[in-house]
């Protein structure tokens, strides 16, 4: 492992960027119980699907984002490292990593076809005896197991 | 390059053993976290590390092959006691002089620039600022040095929530930009599980648990399931700790595939840095080494 190298590609000799110039504020939850590496990859996510975040769009530095969220910064180039593979990013040796892709938004019909879905599930869950609360422990915690099941995946 | 290996590691005071049998092979650009209850050795192994104590038993060594307290190691490690030791009588621009005379290896630039950074005034002395600046101080010192290495004793027991962000901030800017290593000892389980990527829990003067963050955090799972289906799972796998509440059972398990799936009935979720160390700290018996698990079973194999 070679933090010096890794992070010297992304962060050494780069002229100083302006506060204004970086387009995403990255933040922590630490009580979320989702890894701080999917955090990030999340909240770049977020932005490209807002429109916050464009193709050509430099992130924050590893540098400036370990110093303001006190994280390794082994976190943030694996952060990097998985929107790259996602697509949303690419690493310029010595520049820095940059917006790649985006998220456009899912069709309205799409969303209203999956809606539909969720709802069937929704009475079929309610015929099996379950009330608003179990219904909503039953899928936050399926959710919580899929989007797991994700980390893992990406970080194998 | 490993960063800290030693074997058969122990330290004697008088009668007491506060390290024994300690085996490790630390790899370099880590920032590793040195955790255990008060009295586990913590404190003696980082002493034993930088040569501020020499083993009663066994071998350490620093930074690829050096002995630990030999001058080559001295000049390429940097430690900081827990009192965050400095000359609080001096000026800030002083205490640096001070260290650039001690110091073969030191970087003017750099302290001057991080002490800019961090609005500490070189004019005031030290013993006159917070208790954040002055561990911002020790640590600025420590790195502008330049080491290989940097160990930190208790760096975050004296400071405020605030003063705990800049310090690691700090610090992690430092690994950012040189790769320096580090190992730091610390209560602060929270605050570790931001920076740790390696572990290694001392309990009763031996090694507990150590290896990297991600790799112990993937082979262990909590099983949440029926109560009277325990001791068959148990059989199964290696159970670190055992819960009981009411018909259900929850079970901290070491897996030995990190992706294997849950019995079936049985629940599994993802384990925190924060709850793997606790759940190792509340069962001082349960051991997730690496090597003296191999001999161990390997002695197992041949009495078969």
């Amino acid at each position: 492992m070679t933090i010096a190298n890794q992070s010297g590609d992304r962060s050494g000799g780069e002229p100083a960027q302006g506060e204004g110039a970086v387009p995403i504020e990255f933040r922590l939850d630490p009580g979320s119980g989702v890894p701080t590496y999917l955090q990030l990859v999340h909240q770049v996510e977020h932005a490209l699907r807002l429109g916050r975040l464009a193709i050509g769009d430099k992130l924050p530095t590893v540098k400036a984002t370990v110093e303001s969220l006190a994280i390794n910064p082994n976190t943030v180039l694996k952060a990097y490292r998985e929107l790259e593979v996602r697509g949303l990013a690419v690493g310029r040796p010595g520049q820095g990593t940059f917006v790649a892709g985006t998220l456009g938004q899912v069709a309205a019909a799409d969303l209203a076809a999956l809606r539909a879905t969720l709802l069937d599930w929704l009475a079929s869950a309610e015929a099996a005896g379950l009330d608003h609360d179990a219904i909503v422990a039953l899928f936050a915690s399926a959710a919580a197991d899929f989007r797991g099941r994700r980390g893992t995946e990406g970080a194998a | 390059m490993t960063i800290i290996e030693s074997r058969g590691l122990g330290k004697r005071y008088r009668r007491a053993w506060a390290l024994r049998d300690c085996a490790l092979a630390v790899p370099g650009g880590y920032v590793v976290a040195l955790v255990g209850s008060n009295g586990a050795g913590k404190t003696t192994l980082l002493h034993l590390a930088v040569g501020l104590a020499r083993p009663t038993a066994g071998q350490i060594t620093v930074l690829g092959g050096e002995s630990a307290g030999s001058a080559d190691a001295l000049d390429r490690i940097s430690f900081v006691a827990q009192d965050a030791p400095l000359y609080r009588n001096l000026p800030v621009r002083d205490m640096l002089q001070v260290a650039r005379n001690l110091n073969r290896r030191w970087d003017q630039r750099y302290a001057r620039a991080r002490l800019a950074d961090l609005g500490i005034p070189l004019r005031q002395k030290v013993g006159r600022l917070s208790g954040g600046q002055q561990a911002q101080l020790a640590l600025t010192v420590a790195l502008a040095r330049r080491p290989g290495l940097l160990v930190l004793d208790e760096p975050l027991a004296m400071l405020d929530p605030l003063a705990r962000h800049d310090f690691m901030a700090l610090l992690m800017g430092a690994v950012a930009e040189y790769g320096v290593s580090v190992v730091l000892s610390s209560h602060v389980l929270a605050e570790l599980e931001r920076v740790a990527d390696y572990l290694i829990l001392l309990a009763r003067g031996q090694v507990q648990v150590a290896g990297e963050v991600e790799d112990l955090l993937a082979r262990h799972r909590w099983l949440t399931g029926p109560a009277g289906e325990t001791d068959r799972q148990a059989e199964r796998m290696c159970v670190v700790r055992a819960r009981r509440a009411g018909a259900e059972s929850h079970l901290l398990v070491r897996v030995t595939a990190p992706l294997s799936p849950a019995p079936p009935g049985w629940e599994s979720q993802s384990v925190g840095l924060e709850e793997l160390v606790l759940a190792y700290l509340r069962e001082p018996g349960a051991s997730a080494l690496p090597g003296p698990a191999a001999v161990r079973s390997d002695s197992a194999g041949a009495g078969r």
